[in-house]
């Protein structure tokens, strides 16, 4: 609040003749207003990067149509669907029907609350911030679970089924690895899980306690795709199965409303993974460079292309990946997942009991850190020497 | 257990290699052409709509018996003897008025039958392949005219001192369009 304070009235020197309520009420309610917007413009944007990125993964150009290279294209649906006519088939339950979508973007967009966009840009710092999202994340199933109960059509029952078995299995190994980081920083704040990752790269969770990290953050983010219902694990709304799933029997508003629970739910549980493993809105330069311009904060700014360049990871594996069986997914949650999580709770249990800093040196990030440059550094190697491999293509074809 | 490793690692690695694959397609250029701004040249003898030039037309019929849809109505009725004479652009001599000529688009099969028998060349298949509409009936195109302009004089005429000398082929050969195939 200080901090906006000082930057508003540097902005705006007349601020600082209002009264102090009024004061606090702009300050207060600019910033929230702006993540407000954001997060109900995100979608928007989300959706047209997904067609786009689709279109171009299928060498197709996706929309193209509605403004300079189809930019309006997501603004131009989203208003059709508010302006098309809420149907409710005869046999669905009203009341159930209609607080279905409410109940499931609750459930998306609440743990936004203690997302942290910067030190102390954050809605709310509480304590148990990352129980109060694994908590609120999973509220969602409930919502999914009555439409297809309200709908009154066994696709969307079937689907409903199928979402309330994901979430829960799926729920199970990614709290045990969200017990890994706090492990580590010994606290639920997501305050201070950024905190224990200040000082630049080398010091990001991802980077450290060499292989276990990685696959910690590897494991949470498939967990967490799956409780999103990203396309490997979109089975609740397979349409090649069931007509859509739960929504089946959604039009107009009410079906935007599950769309944009489900973009959300992407930007949640991308941002959480970047808090939690890639050090949530700190810099990645070393000595805190570029996390403020002069006056201005650029916490939000490193969140959200952290957060961002994960949605494209999931957008690229949704395009990558076909559909998992119902029998499939739950064995990658029971026989994989989870053994993965326990192992890795056990193991960085007695490591974290075992100073990091053993004799004045901090042996993880020496050690860790390099190791996993190396890994993902083979792995840029790889998609670079992929893309040279097609422009030599092209010119081949070309010649 | 070493199973379990190596299966895990094996759904791990194959992720990988996909991700490698729609990232290379990521890059590529993509096939889609803007269509209405950008169209695909079409091979030169394409059969599209059908278009008759009607001051070549000497009404003999013939496209119309060949039509094996029959979307090709004709009706003709004879030339006043008042009126000058009336030449196709390939010399053949017009003596019939040619009052209907009628296509039905939506009928034809596109299989460029009538084309062949014309002796004056005058039915032809252009590129033209934009003629949606919402009405059947707009694909019925009258291509007869009142105030048809005929060549008053034959237009090979004047070749003809030349052609006697060499035999003189009582029919006058029309010049194949490039667009034709071989009579054969």
């Amino acid at each position: 609040m200080d901090v906006t304070y000082e930057l508003l009235v540097r902005l705006v020197p007349a601020l600082a003749d209002l009264p102090s309520w009024l004061v606090v009420a702009i300050v207060a309610g600019l910033p929230a207003l702006a993540c407000f917007g954001f997060m109900g413009v995100g979608p928007v944007v989300y959706v047209y990067a997904e067609r786009k990125i689709s279109g171009f993964m299928q060498d197709r150009l996706g929309p193209m149509r509605v403004g300079k290279w189809g930019l309006l294209q997501t603004i131009a649906d989203t208003f059709k669907l508010l302006f098309k006519e809420a149907i409710y088939p005869k046999a669905v339950d009203r009341k159930l029907f209609i607080l279905a979508p409410l109940i499931v973007c609750t459930g998306a967009f609440l743990p936004l609350v203690v997302v942290p966009w910067g030190a102390r840009l954050q809605a709310a710092d509480l304590n148990v911030g990352v129980f109060f999202v694994a908590a609120i994340s999973s509220l969602s199933v409930v919502g999914l679970i009555m439409a297809g109960w309200a709908s009154n059509n066994k696709y969307a029952l079937f689907g409903g089924m199928r979402s309330a078995a994901q979430i829960v299995s799926y729920e199970i190994p990614a709290v045990m690895l969200l017990l890994v980081p706090v492990m580590i920083a010994g606290s639920m704040s997501l305050q201070d899980l950024v905190a224990v990752q200040a000082g630049g790269l080398q010091n990001w969770l991802l980077f450290r306690y060499f292989p276990l990290m990685p696959i910690a953050f590897v494991a949470f983010f498939v967990a967490g795709m799956a409780e999103c219902n990203r396309t490997p694990f979109d089975i609740p709304e397979a349409e090649s199965e069931l007509v859509a799933g739960f929504h089946t029997e959604y039009s107009g508003f009410f079906f935007a409303m599950f769309m944009m629970a489900e973009y959300t739910e992407m930007f949640v549980i991308s941002a959480v993974t970047s808090v939690l493993f890639l050090g949530g809105f700190l810099t990645p330069f070393p000595g805190g460079w570029l996390q403020a311009l002069g006056p201005v904060p650029l916490g939000w700014f490193w969140l959200i292309l952290k957060a961002w360049s994960l949605i494209f990871v999931m957008m690229w594996l949704r395009w990558t990946l076909p559909r998992m069986r119902v029998d499939q997914l739950m064995h990658v949650a029971w026989k994989v997942l989870l053994p993965i999580a326990f192992a890795l709770v056990i193991v960085m249990g007695g490591l974290v009991l075992w100073p990091a800093t053993a004799n004045g040196f901090p042996w993880d990030r020496y050690f860790g850190w390099p190791l996993t440059v190396l890994l993902f550094g083979f792995l840029i190697v790889v998609m670079v020497r992929a893309l040279r491999w097609n422009r030599r293509r092209a010119q081949e074809l070309a010649a | 257990m070493t199973q379990w490793f190596k299966d895990v690692w094996e759904g791990f690695w194959t992720v990988l290699v996909g991700m490698k694959v729609t990232w290379r397609h990521l890059f590529t250029q993509p096939a889609t052409l803007q269509y209405p701004s950008f169209k695909w040249p079409l091979p030169p003898r394409s059969r599209m709509r059908l278009f008759m030039h009607y001051e070549d037309c000497i009404g003999c019929g013939q496209c119309a018996r060949a039509c094996p849809v029959s979307c090709i109505s004709i009706k003709t009725e004879k030339r006043d003897k008042d009126l000058p004479p009336a030449f196709a652009a390939t010399g053949n001599p017009i003596k019939l008025n040619v009052t209907v000529f009628d296509i039905d688009m939506s009928l034809c099969c596109y299989c460029n039958l009538c084309t062949y028998p014309c002796p004056t060349e005058c039915l032809y298949m252009t590129p033209e392949y934009e003629f949606a509409t919402s009405d059947l009936t707009h694909h019925l195109y009258r291509f007869a005219k009142k105030d048809a302009k005929f060549l008053t004089e034959n237009p090979k005429k004047k070749d003809e001192p030349a052609t006697p000398a060499a035999g003189a082929p009582a029919p006058p050969a029309a010049p194949a369009p490039p667009a034709k195939p071989s009579e054969a």
